[in-house]
């Protein structure tokens, strides 16, 4: 018995002279959330797409729970739910339409078929709206679709690539919820996403991909911890104790704190997280009132930008857009 | 540990590991029936809810049999109730194969949807998207071959062949109509997009359908053109349907156009199929 989900080495996919996707190793244990983090045109898609069979990788070699996807592609789709950037259903058929199409597809016949779609809406509150033709529903809506359709077969293993892409922030909440629930029944997902808070908020691990390489690889914690040390940050009550609140900092760690006057803050640098206590003690002694304190770890922002020398709104290059799904 | 006997997709309720699964190697036959039924009740869904895309089946039949017969009827057989005979079979064949060349442009448009993609990426016999169409597109070819018989009928054609012999001329042109289908289907397989599919198709169906025996006697064309004519495929089912609807015979043109489309489908399923899979 295999405790691997995923296991991709050196995946390469070429597009004319684009290396889209360029020698991505890839390990993603059963039972957990990995995110594939990266800006557009990274690789995301095109990766995703091969791990479900969707391509040919050029190069490399990849298996779905010990299954390889080029030469077992048929046994890989019984394992795997798909949910596409964008959402693959079919536009000019109802929601009910739409699930009992792709329950009879994976072999569920008659009654079973409508009480797995029934079951589905009511779950994906889609009741009201099933009747009607997708056209009208709204991005949301069909995401909740796509996501169900993907749950019919309730395969071990699902791809969701950019699920929140495009959702205003509420949609997005009960999306992270529902892979939250999903990952409780025992299921595997690889999820890609350009949100970094997404990728902290869902992934055990996550993997940074920019143009077509894995360009690092570890917990949000350790790529966190990988770029940087912790800052404290210290909200002061009156602007004008900044400047003995600068020495105390320099006595205390010995460092040069980064003082913001307008939001009365300071930034401090902190190796040794220990002697935060000994420079509160001498701020006090000094008579510097506080009305904040907080440790910061780096954000994934700042890892970004550290790991790939460019931030993240920034496509690697323009011409570089992903492949339509 | 739970079994997948239950419906329910719940949270909570245990997902069944990708270990501890049977799974199948290869698709049966009784699955690649099914999946194909599934995606023509597809299709018809589909044209249930854009009618509008059965104007080319409904009102070409009914423009074509009334403008041709009028206009060549006198030409041509001295009367447009003596040209009826020869007109309506070869309209019929016109304008089935015709609307057959319409699949690939659709299947084209279907194909840029999102929704292939999870077709792709499922379990199901790799033909099923494919076929499923075709099936579904028969309902086109029906709707065609009644509406260009009944313009007959009410326009004074007779039929010697009575009603088994119509039904049964009606049956060959559909059957060869989806199976010309499969060689749209290939074209729109691998075309850029629907309108050139659509180039394409009519590039190919003009010549085939004009340079026949369905609209005019064959020997009142030059020599070098007759030759043409009459290993045109079209002339042959033109032919096989003048007899069964004309005198209720069927004919050795039957067994040929049967033949040709036989030999239409072993050539283009296989290979829209594979360009299908490729596509990917």
């Amino acid at each position: 018995m295999t405790t691997t989900a995923i296991e991709a080495e050196g995946l390469v996919k070429i597009f004319g002279d684009n290396r889209a996707v360029d020698g991505v190793d890839l390990e993603v244990a059963t039972g957990s959330v990995y995110g594939v983090l990266g800006p557009n045109g990274a690789g995301k898609t095109t990766t995703i797409r091969m791990l479900a069979t969707l391509l040919r990788p050029d190069a490399g070699r990849a298996s779905v729970f010990g299954h390889d996807v080029a030469r077992e592609p048929f046994v890989v789709r019984q394992l795997i739910g798909v949910t596409g950037q964008y959402a693959s259903v079919d536009e000019t058929l109802s929601a009910t339409e739409n699930l009992m199409l792709f329950c009879r597809l994976n072999g569920l016949k008659g009654a079973a078929a409508s009480r797995r779609t029934r079951d589905l809406l009511e779950e994906f509150h889609l009741v009201d709206a099933a009747a009607r033709p997708l056209r009208n529903f709204s991005g949301g809506m069909r995401r909740r679709l796509d996501l169900a359709a993907s749950l019919i077969a309730q395969p071990p293993l699902l791809f969701l690539d950019e699920p929140t892409t495009g959702l205003d922030p509420r949609t997005r909440a009960q999306m992270w919820e529902t892979i939250r629930r999903l990952v409780a029944t025992g299921s595997t997902v690889l999820l890609t996403t350009q949100y970094l808070d997404e990728a902290d908020q869902l992934a055990d691990r996550i993997a940074v991909i920019d143009r077509g390489r894995v360009v690092a690889e570890g917990t949000a914690d350790e790529l966190k911890s990988s770029v940087g040390q912790q800052s404290l940050q210290l909200t002061l009550a009156h602007a004008a104790q900044l400047p003995s609140a600068l020495d105390a900092v320099l006595d205390v760690l010995g460092v040069a704190a980064t003082p913001s006057p307008e939001a009365r803050r300071l930034t401090v640098p902190v190796a040794d997280p220990a002697r935060v206590t000994d420079l509160l003690v001498r701020l006090r002694g000094a008579g510097v009132d506080l009305d904040g304190l907080s440790m910061d770890k780096p954000t994934l922002d700042e890892v970004f930008l550290t790991l790939t020398g460019h931030a993240t709104t920034d496509a690697a290059s323009p011409e570089l857009e992903e492949i339509p799904a | 540990m739970t079994t997948l006997t239950t419906a329910r997709t719940t949270p909570g309720e245990r997902i069944v590991p990708g270990a501890e699964r049977t799974l199948r190697n290869r698709v049966t036959l009784g699955q690649a029936v099914s999946d194909t039924l599934a995606m023509a009740r597809r299709g018809l869904i589909k044209i249930r809810r854009t009618p509008e895309q059965l104007i080319d089946v409904t009102v070409q039949p009914i423009i074509f049999t009334l403008m041709f017969t009028y206009i060549f009827g006198g030409a041509i057989s001295g009367s447009v109730a003596a040209y009826l005979p020869v007109i309506i079979p070869g309209i019929l064949v016109q304008t089935v194969i015709t609307t057959s060349a319409v699949t690939g442009t659709q299947l084209r448009e279907d194909m840029d949807k999102g929704v292939f993609d999870r077709f792709r990426s499922l379990p199901i016999a790799r033909i099923a998207p494919l076929a499923g169409a075709l099936v579904a597109d028969t309902v086109r070819y029906l709707i065609a071959t009644t509406l260009t018989i009944g313009m007959g009928l009410l326009m004074g054609w007779r039929p010697g062949g009575g009603v088994g012999g119509v039904l049964l001329a009606a049956l060959l042109v559909v059957v060869c109509a989806w199976s010309l289908s499969w060689i749209f289907a290939f074209l729109g397989v691998i075309a850029r997009n629907a309108g050139s599919v659509q180039g394409i198709s009519f590039l190919v169906l003009f010549p085939l359908t004009f340079l026949s025996n369905a609209f005019v006697p064959v020997d009142t064309m030059p020599g070098w053109l007759q030759g043409f004519v009459d290993t045109n495929p079209v002339s042959h089912l033109v032919t096989a349907v003048r007899d069964l609807a004309g005198t209720g015979t069927v004919s050795g043109q039957v067994g040929v156009a049967l033949l040709s489309c036989g030999a239409v489908v072993a050539v283009f399923a296989p290979l829209a199929v594979r360009s299908y899979m490729k596509k990917a």
